[in-house]
């Protein structure tokens, strides 16, 4: 299985007095695997997705993401590089207030310079939403969707540009343990049906084993104070 | 700007109404004052300068100048002194100029009755749409507004609104015969009923028509010599002006005391004018002005106003920007965590500002488009500003 992402010898450092540097020598993601990053508050699981993703810019070392050096690349470039290849689901959904559910799951198409929002996207996104079960919302405004339909609704956001890499930050850490179960199946079918892998962060051990790999960041990353 | 920008901003322009609503208010307003004040403001000008200056010389009894110069353009009652018969006869003695004497100081219908010699149809250009000018005592014809909104027409009659009510010794509402409709001038006679003199001097008590002193109740009959009879004021005087009764009305008294309101002045040249005016104003209780010079000066008052209402303007707009510079930075503010998620889905920085203008720029479209739309209507519903005065 070839590597879809690695991080070689990457350094990055928060900016300000008191800060942490993290240091990771070495990590690699393959095609279609899933894997789980574990490791306690602080510790810097969601820095590492905001290295892979091309948001935060190492200051030495090198993030690939296929056969793109994203850590080298300009801001531009990583932009129009994460939203073709990247699906991003937040702790928080991130879901636009202002906007129905379908204008929320076509979003990245609006906004990211590379992509059009054609029929066929448009066609795309109800269907994903369909299999999501959440067909039936996508008039609706987030406030007036469940927790769980809110989930689904940034997982079919995360899913409809075909990503090579689903990275999702603690997805499930607001459902209870049944709707959980069901969104990770979801999200895991989909990831499967595009073939893309899969990098959670999670606290959640009770589902860690549904994953071919779990990393803990406290045994794969160092914290050294910034001197 | 692609479409989609256009979409996200619509969406986030609706989603918070009340905001989106007193922004466009805003903005509405401050295009609103400014534009409504200039627009009045031009054609109050234009359209007493234009009337100013096509009447050359206007004359009438000592007081308030720009008083005289309205009633005698705009036929405005009330604040004039009369001037006498007299004073316009004594201009025609030596034919340096064609006097145009008029009476305004009575009403049909809250509308302002204007008394005037025929020629100031002919001064105006105005000429019947239908029917003809007055042509016998008791005769009038309508301005082409006050026909539509009163609904009259050549045949009908009207009645002059009576003074006082309860004194029988005054004269009595006099039933008029419409014999005309002027055609449309867009000017003030449009608004006016015109009349000849003499029907003026009749609304006036000056002249008057009853039966014959020789077959009426002898008991009204206060006194008789050979050259004059006193009757009582019980006697009721006619209060229509037919082909009948139209021989027995007559003026008491001087008749070159018969008031007028002013006269307006046609000089045969500028000499005349200015030998016509100083000749008049050495006189201690009339005075000729010339109305441009009065509606300028009036105007200089005017626009002194004006300029207060564009320093608010000024002041209104001003706030207006802060106001939007405001919300631009609490949005922006407000909006931070959507930017970072924008951000985080791949969107440049250039779409998140575009949203943020394309937004701006919509609003304050809307709002400089109920801006125009509110003055247009207030200019549409300001015609009768000149007549206001």
């Amino acid at each position: 299985m070839s590597d879809l992402v690695s991080l070689s010898d990457v350094r990055f450092s928060y900016p300000g007095p008191g800060a942490f540097s993290l240091r990771i020598d070495s990590l690699s993601i393959a095609r279609a695997e899933h894997v789980a990053c574990v490791g306690p508050s602080g510790s810097g699981k969601t820095t590492l997705i905001h290295l892979i993703a091309g948001i935060l810019v190492p200051e030495s070392g090198e993030v690939r993401l296929g056969r793109h050096r994203i850590s080298h690349l300009g801001n531009g470039h990583r932009r129009a590089l994460r939203a073709r290849e990247i699906g991003m689901v937040f702790q928080e959904f991130e879901l636009l207030e202002y906007l129905s559910s379908l204008d929320n799951i076509l979003l990245p198409f609006f906004v990211s310079g590379g992509l059009r929002a054609t029929a066929e996207i448009r066609r795309r996104a109800r269907d994903l939403a369909d299999r999501l079960g959440v067909a039936h919302t996508l008039p609706r405004r987030p406030r007036r969707l469940s927790q769980g339909e809110r989930q689904r609704i940034a997982i079919a956001r995360a899913l409809l540009g075909s990503p090579s890499l689903l990275m999702c930050d603690e997805p499930t850490g607001n459902l209870d343990p049944h709707t959980a179960d069901t969104t990770l199946d979801l999200l895991f079918d989909q990831a499967r049906a595009h073939d893309a892998a899969v990098l959670m962060v999670t606290h959640n051990h009770a589902i860690l084993d549904r994953f071919d790999r779990v990393v803990d960041v406290t045994s794969l990353a160092r914290l050294e104070p910034v001197r | 700007m692609r479409p989609a920008i256009w979409r996200l901003s619509f969406r986030h322009a609706l989603a918070h109404p009340l905001r989106t609503g007193i922004i466009a208010l805003c903005i509405g307003l401050s295009v609103f004052l400014p534009l409504t004040v200039q627009t009045l403001m031009a054609r109050y000008r234009h359209t007493l300068t234009a009337r100013a200056t096509s009447t050359p010389l206007v004359a009438g009894s000592k007081g308030n100048r720009f008083d005289l110069t309205l009633t005698a353009l705009y036929f405005r009652r009330g604040g004039v002194s009369t001037i006498p018969l007299r004073a316009s006869e004594e201009l025609t003695s030596d034919s340096l100029c064609v006097p145009i004497p008029l009476n305004a100081r009575f009403t049909a219908q809250d509308v302002p009755i204007v008394a005037i010699a025929t020629e100031y149809f002919a001064f105006r250009g105005l000429t019947p749409s239908s029917g003809t000018l007055p042509l016998r005592l008791g005769d009038c014809v309508l301005g082409s507004s006050v026909a539509r909104r009163l609904s009259l027409a050549q045949g009908d009659h009207l009645y002059s609104d009576q003074r006082e009510v309860y004194d029988i010794s005054k004269p009595p509402a006099l039933k008029m015969r419409i014999t005309g409709v002027l055609a449309p001038s867009g000017l003030p006679d449009d608004e006016v009923i015109f009349t000849d003199l003499k029907t003026a001097w009749v609304l006036e008590g000056a002249a008057h028509g009853h039966d014959d002193p020789k077959t009426i109740d002898r008991a009204t009959l206060l006194a008789q010599t050979e050259s004059h009879i006193s009757i009582s004021g019980a006697l009721i005087e006619y209060n229509e002006i037919t082909p009948q009764n139209a021989a027995s009305f007559h003026i008491h008294g001087d008749r070159e005391a018969l008031p007028l309101s002013a006269i307006i002045v046609l000089p045969r040249d500028e000499k005349a004018a200015t030998i016509l005016r100083a000749r008049f104003n050495a006189s201690p209780a009339w005075q000729m002005v010339v109305p441009s010079q009065v509606i300028d000066d009036l105007l200089s008052y005017v626009f002194r106003i004006k300029s207060f209402l564009d320093a608010i303007a000024i002041l209104m707009g001003a706030t207006t920007g802060l106001l939007i510079a405001l919300v631009i930075l609490l949005s922006m503010r407000l909006r931070a965590r959507e930017m970072l998620t924008l951000n985080r889905l791949g969107c440049r920085r250039f779409t998140v500002l575009g949203m943020l203008v394309t937004e701006m720029v919509m609003i304050m479209s809307v709002g400089a488009v109920i801006g125009l739309a509110a003055s247009a209507g207030a200019i549409a519903l300001a015609p009768n500003l000149i007549q206001s005065l």
